[in-house]
């Protein structure tokens, strides 16, 4: 009986060890260092260009970027509600409301790169020689194809129903039978594309990223409409006086800086640019 | 004893009924210190709820229980009680003991000695370490007993305390019974088994149907009983027949 | 099927090399979910005895509330919450959101329910048994209330670890209020979505693999511990 006490005890003691030392083990530095805070999109940051570029600005600053990488809808909402530092997403009347309404202070042109429709390799719907994105949704929708929106009010999802306006189709009321919208990320979206068999708008970068292609292909790419411009914006301190102000716009004048530009253009997946830095001289409202 | 007695204990037309049922009916009884106070009777005749009722586990529907001629009386104060199943904390049986004193706020200090003195009483000093929940029936009385019997108790009241055990842990169970009463506490105890009624009582409470039949001392009850229903009891009859006013 | 012998490997080669973020990642989610689980219990356990044993008008609709809570969706948790510590909430002045800390907050608010009914329920059965005996030796139900926890420590272990299992198993609130940030508030459940989200099914499988053996092994030491006792005749 003695043994089994002792036996008893000594587990005690390991998970009691192996308890405090999730506390103790974990790098409290973290919070002792600067940082600001930085609302953007999942498609951005599952690109990888975030994990790219940042510690440059680190290592240069001392300043510590956390990327809260949420839908545009919602990276709007938590820059809006103060909750964030800077905001950089790509919709640009969004963006330009954003600061018209007093949030932002000024909105800067950052970065592009493209949109890409992306298809079943088997080309159900018969668009593989067609020329242009317009064509190609034409024949979608009156084919009745599967496609499959993000629908979850996204930069992506937004640039989406604007190509189908274009042709005057609104697809959403034929929404549950060939239009299908899932309400999710980029990620979750393709994946759904691909299980489906099903064709659908996405950015390059998720793309090039993307591990799960399911036999998906691109269907059609670098045409001027599929263009997706990255704004950059700080989140006004007359309205939420507790942003970091000075820390934020180091971090944006250096974005806007032939380094930074330069550490945007130098990323790459597959040897392939992701994002074309494109920031003027001055800011565009 | 240095403290006030708290004894005579007085029953006075105490009853007590559920949803309207009588189960206790208008009992009035003294009891006096120093005697050991048996509770007799068959199954259903109250005397387990006569008991909780002068402990003060429940209240009387009507009538009143007085200890020294005062109304109130906590009855964790001067008072115990064994039951016929007794609970036992999952802890030692000498921390069992230690918890009760505990209750009682007796200082630390003092814990040790009057431990092991109730435990010896018991006849547990060997258990004193052994956990309370595996010990048998019999020793697990006894430790209530030892229990119970550590605040030094001015009563002791005894529901059936020995009605789930073996002969030989009853003889035990009986035999600290009786040391705690020479010790002087009194007790006051029911049971169903005659042959246990008549090695304890001093006198006999009988009771039948909620009524207190007769209050007799235990010589007279065993040679005569002086009630009908109490001879017919003695003589082993099932007292089943609902009966109009018993004499 | 490639997935799931490639996601073994994998999680294999994360656990063996002992990969930095994976060790990151997981020390946090066991910060997270402990904390949480030690505030819960801190404030569940008293709040489930206190339910069973006192009797106190709106006794019932409370005992509803909180057996119905033990099901509180973890993301209408953790919109609530993080409606309250957004800077354009009320507790926003704290700075709270997107740190751990909130995440332990959504996390404690998630389990007490289960902590409180659990306990409620266990300390009510035993109270019917304890009851008689402790209020013959004068104890109230006030002082009956932490020698009946400890009576049900055995019981209440498991209350106890399945609140850990919702804590370390929910996405959902920790999501929201932590949003996911490499090296600060990302945790098992918000890298395994994430992954999934990037489309690298493998290491998700992977990640979800490590998570369950994680709970597995803490579930097994505590039972191990629970069954020594046992047998030591301890309970």
């Amino acid at each position: 009986m003695p043994i089994n006490r002792t036996i008893s005890r000594g587990l005690s003691l390991l998970l009691l060890c192996f308890v405090s030392s999730a506390f103790l083990c974990l790098p409290y530095t973290v919070s002792a260092k600067q940082f600001i805070t930085l609302a953007s999109t999942t498609s951005t940051d599952n690109s990888g260009l975030y994990q790219f570029i940042l510690p440059k600005f680190t290592k240069k600053t001392g300043i510590n970027v956390r990327v809260v990488a949420v839908g545009t809808g919602q990276a709007l909402r938590i820059a809006r509600n103060g909750d964030a530092d800077v905001l950089i997403v790509h919709h640009r009347s969004s963006e330009e409301k954003f600061v018209a309404d007093g949030y932002g202070i000024e909105r800067f042109d950052l970065m592009y790169n493209d949109f890409i429709l992306v298809g079943p390799k088997n080309d159900p719907a018969r668009i593989k020689g067609l020329t242009g994105i317009d064509a190609a949704l034409q024949k979608i929708a009156s084919s009745k194809t599967l496609f499959v929106s993000r629908g979850d009010d996204s930069g992506t999802h937004k640039r989406e129903l604007s190509l189908w306006r274009r042709q005057n189709i609104d697809p959403r009321r034929q929404s549950g039978t060939w239009y299908r919208e899932t309400g999710s990320g980029m990620g979750a979206t393709l994946n759904t594309a691909g299980a489906m068999k099903a064709y659908t708008l996405t950015d390059r970068g998720t793309w090039l990223a993307f591990k799960n292609r399911f036999r998906l292909v691109i269907v059609v790419e670098r045409v001027p409409p599929l263009k997706n411009q990255y704004g950059v914006i700080r989140v006004n301190e007359k309205r939420h006086p507790h942003v970091k102000t000075k820390l934020a716009q180091k971090f944006i004048d250096w974005l806007l800086s032939p380094e930074g530009q330069a550490a945007i253009g130098s990323f790459r997946i597959n040897g392939q640019v992701l994002f074309t830095p494109n920031a003027k001289s001055g800011p565009t409202r | 004893m240095s403290k006030p007695s708290i004894l005579p204990l007085e029953l006075d037309n105490v009853t007590y009924a559920v949803s309207g049922k009588p189960l206790v009916r208008d009992v009035s009884v003294s009891l006096a210190k120093d005697t050991r106070t048996i509770i007799l009777g068959p199954n259903g005749a109250g005397k387990s709820l006569l008991l909780r009722l002068c402990h003060g586990l429940i209240a009387p529907s009507a009538g009143k229980i007085r200890w020294q001629g005062k109304s109130d009386q906590n009855p964790a104060h001067h008072q115990a009680m064994v039951f016929q199943r007794p609970v036992m904390l999952r802890r030692s049986a000498a921390a069992n003991i230690a918890y009760v004193l505990a209750l009682h706020r007796i200082p630390k200090a003092e814990r040790k000695d009057l431990i092991d003195e109730a435990l010896a009483l018991a006849g547990l000093s060997d258990l004193a370490n052994r956990p309370a929940r595996v010990l048998s029936a019999g020793e697990q009385q006894k430790l209530a007993l030892a229990r119970a019997w550590v605040t030094k108790p001015q009563v002791l009241f005894l529901d059936e305390p020995t009605a789930s055990i073996d002969p030989a842990a009853t003889y035990a169970v009986e035999n600290t019974i009786e040391t705690i009463h020479a010790h002087g506490t009194k007790i006051i105890m029911t049971t169903h088994d005659l042959g246990q009624a008549r090695r304890l009582a001093d006198e006999v409470l009988f009771f039948h149907q909620g009524r207190m039949i007769e209050q007799t001392p235990a010589r007279t009850f065993f040679g005569q009983p002086k009630s009908a229903l109490g001879q017919a009891f003695l003589r082993g009859e099932l007292l089943w027949q609902e009966d109009g006013d018993a004499n | 099927m490639l997935d799931f012998t490639s996601a073994i490997s994998k999680a294999t080669g994360l656990v063996i090399s002992l990969d930095p973020d994976l060790v990151e990642i997981v020390l946090l989610s066991l910060k997270v979910s402990l904390s949480a689980v030690f505030l819960a219990t801190l404030v569940g356990l008293p709040l489930g005895a206190a339910v069973a044993l006192y009797r106190f008008p709106g006794r019932t609709g409370l005992i509803i509330l909180l057996n119905a809570f033990m099901g509180l969706p973890p993301v209408v948790v953790g919109l609530i919450v993080y409606l309250l510590l957004s800077r354009a909430g009320p507790f926003g002045v704290f700075g709270l959101l997107f740190t751990p800390t909130a995440m332990i907050i959504a996390q404690t608010i998630l389990i007490i329910p289960i902590i409180a009914a659990l306990t409620r329920q266990t300390i009510e059965d035993l109270w019917e048994e304890y009851a008689e005996q402790l209020r013959s030796f004068g104890a109230s139900a006030t002082r009956a209330l932490p020698t009946l926890l400890w009576e049900a420590r055995f019981s209440l272990l498991t209350a106890i670890l399945a609140g850990f299992g919702r804590a370390s198993a929910e996405v959902g609130a920790v999501m929201i209020v932590g949003g996911n940030i490499d090296h600060v508030t990302r945790v098992m459940t918000t890298a395994i979505a994430l992954e999934v989200s990037k489309g690298d099914l493998a290491l998700a499988l992977a990640l979800g693999l490590i998570l369950i053996l994680l709970s597995l092994s803490i579930n097994a030491a505590v039972y191990l511990i629970r069954d020594t006792a046992h047998r030591n005749h301890l309970s």
